[in-house]
């Protein structure tokens, strides 16, 4: 999916998007007394959940049909760690996200057996998989799933039950994940990862194992997935079996393709569109299903770049390369 | 007015001017002009990578991303959709033959449909080309090298198609297989067939061709009939680069 | 009480035949994909949701013009073909020059849009279908009772993968298909319409999908979700058996079927995964499927 990134290289296009990014911090600082705090929080874990995806998608050209499995294992993980085992939050969020790299590390290293399609195909096969694990194990608790996750004591001492101490907990876990993301694609290792997308055979044989490289990226992509994910069971106190389904995994492909493939504001853009929309649909009586179908047909006929992709596209002086 | 008349006999087969064609982003043919009259036997001659595979595809319409004007048979052909360069009368035999694996000899032979009056019968065809009779059943790709190249020219015989596109039909083939798509090639030319071929090796070329068109960087750099081939060997040489 | 590994014979049979049933559905579904797939590049993620649509199709032809079940076994999957068609030539046609992912996300989109639309005016809950008046009953075999629409069942899904195989395999205009898939433009250029060959091979496998759906009627409810939950289990069989191969789409499924109904008899609660399990183990041994050519 190459054609729908671009990568910009002009020096007043950085200077403008550190500015951005900064106004963009400012908001998220602002947001929770503006607006209702959980439902930013619901944002930003989706949004971290479709950078983390991007990461894969983006830069190294995966297309993963099954970051479910990562996002809500995690959230389960996580869940079941501080509410049965008392672990407290950190800790419980950590084991989420270390369960989701183990996860990843499984899922990936079978799905990468396969290029393209297949990869796509196997991913949702697996995730699958272990949608039905989690409906038949009985630590999470089935059709229920684990509620009343306590929210606890951040390094036992800033109590999470507080709206605002909760919230910017997420949102300086989210700076931490998007910022991972943005090292992990800058550093040697991403221009790698995005050389492999732009021709892997080209990469093999300039010698890389790009398996190797293929795995190391979905094991990364699917920690930070699961560090969304058990976020946003100790935020909403509850893990269940529709944060697995392969329609959330879809729903973080819409979100990405939405907001831009292989950008760093396109996931977060998308998310936060997805989730405002589907809580707009949810009074509405209108079915979300059908909702983001239509955004997902329209995305891919007319729009594949993404908002943002468009966007930076037509900024002026903006150079499309395929690099 | 003779010109007036569509398909009359003065006017070109094939009239090619100021063809441009491009592969993605890259500009491959820079305005080739060329005619082809009917029964004429053309060549195109050139290095590798200078276009000459190309004029043929942008011909057929396999390069889509192309500008000038093309006319077969009285017909504007820049407009037609890639299916119906062949519905006019244009057969193309690939450099890579283009056989099928999935299909057998005999299915490969009748995939091309017919699309005028005049094309071979299957017995003629078995008749210029024995061998492809014993393998009816075999699967195209099992075929020698020499074989699927007989069966990519056979193929577009049955169709009845006017003009012949054939791209490098004696490249690695052995000498006794190109004396063999020599003869057919005479054989087709005597009932009437219009050829346009590339081919490097123009000693086998120049049995055949009635004209030559030198192909250097995208464009015609000159052409000439056969019988003044003898004087200009060097500017043939200097073409090609040997 | 004959017992075959600590199990009842008739059990045995009984799983057997339901994995038969499943995996007659799962045949004629990963056919209908693997044809797509063959020709359009188009991993058709919208083929539970027409599979479902077939059944809609028959459910609602019986209740509002009580159109029964035979006429239905046509016009069904006619309706389908139909919705395939204008799919096709309206937005799938636009992608073929795309990454084949767009086409994945494309059907998926389209999937939701189907599912979402049924649901919105039927539910969640399924509809019964009656088992047509010549198919009612059962016959006694002695060993186990088999119902006789059931049998109607493999029978006919073997007819239609059978049938279909054939075409392809012996006709021309399967050999235009089996050209088509291996090089597209040159069949083109040859003056085949591969544009129409195209669209009527989208029509041809979602028409597959609905045929699948109106058989699947009487047999399992009519529902909205009856297909999303399906496809990923044909997307598991479809990566075993290789993508290049028809034939192998069609045992594949069959086999596929056969391993499930045995896991409900001895580790019933691996039975929704074993497919999985099973896909898994051939990327291991054979990553191109069993029956796929590319290493």
């Amino acid at each position: 999916m190459a054609e729908a990134t671009q990568t910009r290289t002009s020096a007043s296009g950085a200077r403008l998007q550190w500015v951005l990014v900064a106004i963009g911090i400012a908001a998220l600082i602002a947001a929770p007394f503006v607006i209702y705090p959980i439902f930013v929080m619901k944002m930003l874990c989706f949004a971290l959940f479709a950078c983390a995806f991007n990461l894969l998608i983006g830069y190294t050209g995966l297309l993963s049909f099954g970051h479910a499995t990562f996002f809500g294992g995690a959230a389960y993980f996580c869940a079941h760690a501080v509410k049965v085992w008392g672990w407290p939050p950190e800790a419980g969020i950590l084991l989420g996200a270390l369960g989701a790299a183990v996860l990843g590390a499984i899922i990936g290293f079978f799905a990468i057996r396969r290029q393209g399609i297949y990869f796509a195909m196997i991913t949702l096969a697996l995730s699958q998989m272990f949608f039905f694990f989690c409906l038949q194990v009985p630590f999470t608790h089935g059709e229920d799933g684990i509620q009343g996750v306590p929210r606890g004591h951040l390094f036992g001492v800033l109590d999470l039950n507080n709206a605002l101490t909760m919230y910017f907990t997420v949102l300086a876990i989210f700076l931490i994940g998007v910022f991972a993301v943005w090292r992990i694609v800058n550093s040697p290792f991403g221009m790698i990862l995005r050389s492999i997308r732009e021709n892997e055979n080209r990469a093999i044989s300039l010698g890389y194992s790009v398996a190797y490289y293929k795995l190391a990226a979905f094991v990364m992509s699917a920690a930070l997935a699961g560090l969304a994910g058990a976020v946003k069971a100790i935020v909403f106190q509850f893990a269940t079996l529709t944060d697995v389904t392969w329609q959330m995994s879809g729903e973080v492909i819409l979100m990405t393709l939405l907001g831009g493939i292989g950008t760093m504001v396109g996931p977060i853009v998308g998310a936060g569109l997805v989730v405002g929309l589907e809580n707009t649909l949810a009074t509405s009586g209108f079915p979300v299903t059908i909702a983001t179908g239509l955004i997902f047909m329209i995305c891919v006929l007319v729009f594949r770049r993404g908002i943002v992709g468009e966007i930076l596209a037509r900024l002026p002086g903006a150079k499309n390369s395929n690099s | 007015m003779t010109r007036a008349f569509h398909g009359s006999s003065a006017e070109p087969l094939l009239e090619v001017r100021d063809l441009n064609a491009w592969y993605a982003e890259s500009h491959a043919l820079h305005g080739v002009s060329l005619s082809v009259d009917r029964g004429e036997t053309i060549t195109l001659v050139g290095r590798n990578g200078v276009g000459k595979t190309t004029t043929l595809r942008a011909i057929i319409g396999l390069i889509r991303k192309r500008t000038g004007t093309i006319r077969f048979d009285g017909k504007d052909m820049m407009g037609v959709p890639l299916h119906g360069a062949a519905r006019a009368g244009i057969g193309f035999v690939p450099e890579e033959r283009g056989i099928f694996a999935t299909l057998t000899v005999d299915e490969n032979l009748v995939l091309p449909p017919v699309v005028a009056e005049g094309g071979m019968s299957l017995d003629e065809i078995f008749t210029l080309f024995p061998n492809l009779k014993e393998r009816r059943n075999s699967q195209g790709t099992r075929l020698s090298g020499g074989e699927q190249q007989m069966l990519a020219m056979a193929r577009m015989l049955r169709t009845g198609v006017k003009l012949l596109l054939l791209d490098e039909p004696t490249e690695g083939l052995a000498p006794v297989i190109v004396q063999r798509i020599g003869e057919v090639l005479a054989e087709l030319k005597k009932r009437g067939m219009t050829i346009l071929l590339v081919e490097q090796n123009f000693r086998f070329a120049s049995r055949i061709a009635d004209r030559f068109y030198l192909i250097d960087r995208g464009r015609v750099t000159s052409q000439f009939p056969v019988a003044e081939l003898a004087s200009r060997m060097d500017e043939m040489h200097e073409v090609l680069g040997v | 009480m004959t017992m075959v590994f600590g199990i009842p014979i008739q059990a045995l049979l009984g799983q057997l035949l339901v994995g038969l049933i499943n995996g007659s559905f799962y045949a004629m579904l990963s056919l209908g994909l693997a044809i797509i797939f063959g020709l359009l590049r188009v991993i058709n993620f919208a083929h539970g949701a027409q599979y479902m649509l077939g059944a809609f199709a028959g459910y609602l032809m019986l209740a509002w013009f009580g159109i029964g079940y035979w006429p239905a076994l046509i016009l069904a999957p006619l309706v389908v073909a139909v919705v395939g068609i204008v799919v096709e030539r309206f937005a799938l046609s636009r992608l073929y020059d795309l990454d084949p992912l767009y086409g994945l996300l494309f059907t998926f989109g389209l999937a939701l849009v189907i599912e979402g639309v049924f649901r919105y005016y039927y539910g969640v809950s399924g509809n019964p279908y009656p088992v047509p008046a010549l198919l009612a009953g059962g016959e006694n075999l002695g060993f186990m009772f088999l119902p006789i629409y059931r049998g109607w069942v493999v029978v006919a899904s073997l007819i239609v993968c059978l049938t279909t195989w054939l075409v392809i395999e012996r006709t021309k205009l399967g050999s235009y298909l089996r050209a088509a898939t291996e090089n597209p433009r040159l069949v083109q250029a040859f003056g085949i319409n591969v544009p129409l060959l195209l669209t009527l091979t989208y029509g041809l496998g979602s028409g597959l999908a609905g045929l699948a759906g109106i058989l699947a009627a009487p047999v399992y409810q009519v529902s909205p979700l009856m297909g999303s939950n399906l496809i990923i289990v044909v997307f598991a069989v479809v990566v075993v058996g290789g993508m290049g191969s028809i034939l192998g789409a069609i045992v594949t499924g069959y086999l596929l079927g056969l391993v499930e109904g045995l896991t409900k008899v001895f580790y019933p609660e691996a039975s929704s995964i074993v497919i999985f399990v099973v896909m898994a183990i051939v990327l291991l041994l054979r990553p191109a499927g069993l029956f796929g050519k590319d290493a």
